[in-house]
């Protein structure tokens, strides 16, 4: 079985990202940039099955321009054997990825697709449940664990108030959240094998894609600052200010 | 302008989200109508008629609904959608899984999460974990928006007496079967909707030591919440994460205990009314965001707290 597992360059996730002072975009100037949490899980949970024996063959592609094979040779070094960028620029919206990584589909022929639920940057959580309506694919999204089972997969996910599982027929898409697994840190053998791994440069065309704009940014801002309230003494401090100054206990 | 809005209920009754995501569509203005898809979902239904100001509800009552799968309610929504400039569901759990689905089917972009809408085409939506506030504009015809329920007070419950009108296609992808949940039981409110919530962190060292929240959170009626460190560390399910992916909450009263404030938490919850924090750490970057903290061993804080409330 092919699992295809897709990664996103994204600002780390420690990195507190401003709006530069005329609203233009973010300013992401000599900021660190990193594989987003969510595709390493996705990453970790293919070359797992790959080590189960269930996967024969993990493939990582990533969406972005030349700068993201640096994170797909971070898939590279954690497990995954060869590696696909589809090069457009960075910034690319979730339905156009969606469409790209449906071109990788069709070429590929995956029985397995994970991504991570959300990227780190956007926040849309929108692109593999897009793909699994373009690819006519069922989705297990906010997986929490993955168990295939024949021609079929059954996913437990993440919903309110505890845990749901629905049994999808393959090919699927899973897309990943928090406690699905632990991802394993690279080596250092695995990272200079990473290097010589297959990696395979598509452009849009290739994959029959138009990339065009849909929702567009018009401007950025800085959140309204909360003001920085007082230190109280102790309990009794506290539970005076609650219910005689705050008023939200009584 | 005419706009549908995807209804969050269980079949018997309508989630306060739905009220939330009225609300959003209200500040777009024209014509209202809400789609409730589910099994034996008749008074879930009928709640959403007793909305008011909504022109009707549309109901999709079929097994192929019962659990919300996406494979299945997506075609239906994109189905609905033809009559409308609009869909709008709040982006809970259950709706995210759904909606993206029905924006590519409809090949349109999908507005994630938004927190005000400036004009018809034009809305606000917060990125990079709520630090910075983006203005987006949609070029599409169709629109296709999920909605931060916190940004919306709710319309009213009752009061209206829309029309019911059923829709009889039914659609089954026959990609996916429900095979169960596991639901806790809890007689406390749901994080989202909770008037106060109390939160645990790394600090409270292991998941028994939440026992310490249940009595504070009895007194107060309040949900119990958790921050990914928390979560990460095993000690309390995911359920419970607030922050930038898990919940986001926007009570009157949030207590943040053990919490040391990390920029993925506070993006889910720092829109609450009051913030209290409770650490050790005076140093901890959730004092900068809270009304009133306290600079206290948690072991010692939490048992006193209870009981002077």
């Amino acid at each position: 079985m092919k699992v295809l597992v897709a990664v996103k360059r994204v600002v780390d996730y420690n990195v507190k990202v401003r709006a530069k002072p005329d609203g233009s975009d973010v300013d992401l100037n000599n900021v660190k940039m990193a594989i987003n949490p969510f595709c390493e899980i996705a990453v970790e949970e293919a070359v797992r099955l790959k080590e189960a024996g269930t996967a024969s063959e993990v493939i990582a592609v990533s969406i972005g321009d030349k700068s993201c094979q640096e994170q797909i040779r971070t898939a590279l070094a954690l497990g995954a054997d060869r590696g696909i960028q589809v090069d457009v620029e960075n910034g690319v919206e979730p339905l156009v990825v969606a469409k790209l990584l449906k071109g990788v589909i069709d070429k590929e022929q995956p029985q397995l697709v994970i991504l991570g639920k959300q990227s780190i940057d956007g926040d849309n959580n929108q692109t593999g449940q897009m793909l699994g309506a373009l690819a006519n694919m069922p989705q297990g999204t906010f997986a929490s664990e993955v168990v295939v089972d024949g021609d079929k997969v059954s996913v437990t996910r993440e919903v309110d108030g505890g845990l749901q599982t629905v049994r999808l027929s393959l090919p699927a898409i899973v897309t990943t959240d928090l406690r699905l697994n632990e991802p394993r840190y690279a080596s250092l053998p695995n990272i200079m094998k990473a290097k010589k791994k297959q990696l395979d440069v598509y452009s849009a065309e290739d994959l029959g894609v138009t990339v065009r704009r849909h929702v567009s940014q018009v401007k950025v801002a800085p959140p309204a600052e909360r003001q920085e309230g007082i230190k109280v003494a102790d309990v009794d401090e506290l539970v005076d200010k609650l219910k005689n100054e705050a008023k939200v206990i009584s | 302008m005419s706009t549908l809005v995807i209804a969050e209920h269980d079949n018997n009754s309508l989630k306060a989200s739905t009220l939330n995501t009225v609300a959003a569509a209200q500040a777009l203005g024209g014509d209202i109508d809400i789609l409730v898809a589910g099994a034996n979902c008749d008074a879930a239904a009928a709640a959403a008629a007793a909305v008011p100001g909504i022109g009707k509800v549309l109901l999709a009552d079929n097994a192929a609904y019962e659990h919300q799968l996406a494979e299945n309610v997506s075609l239906l929504i994109a189905e609905a959608a033809a009559n409308y400039d609009n869909i709008l569901a709040p982006a809970t759990v259950s709706c995210k899984n759904i909606m993206p689905r029905v924006a590519a089917l409809l090949d349109v972009g999908q507005i994630s999460d938004i927190i005000a809408v400036d004009s018809a085409d034009t809305f606000q939506r917060p990125i990079y974990a709520g630090n910075v506030i983006a203005t987006v504009q949609s070029a599409d015809a169709k629109k296709v928006i999920t909605v931060r329920t916190t940004a919306y007070d709710g319309v009213p419950a009752e009061g209206g007496s829309a029309a019911i009108e059923a829709l009889d296609s039914v659609h089954d992808a026959g990609l996916s079967t429900f095979v169960g949940e596991e639901v806790a039981e809890s007689d406390r409110p749901e994080l989202t909707s909770a008037d106060v919530v109390i939160s645990g962190g790394r600090g409270m060292q292991n998941g028994e030591n939440f026992k310490l929240l249940e009595g504070i959170a009895d007194k107060l009626n309040a949900a119990i919440g958790a921050s990914r460190a928390a979560v990460d560390a095993g000690f309390v399910p995911n359920d419970m994460q607030v922050g930038q992916t898990g919940k986001i909450v926007a009570p009157d009263l949030y207590i943040a205990v053990g919490i040391s404030g990390a920029i993925q938490h506070l993006a889910g919850m720092k829109d609450s009314k009051v913030i209290v924090a409770i650490n050790k750490d005076e140093d901890a970057p959730i004092f900068q965001v809270a009304d009133y903290g306290l600079v206290a061993d948690l072991f010692e804080a939490l048992p006193e707290l209870e009981s002077k409330i």
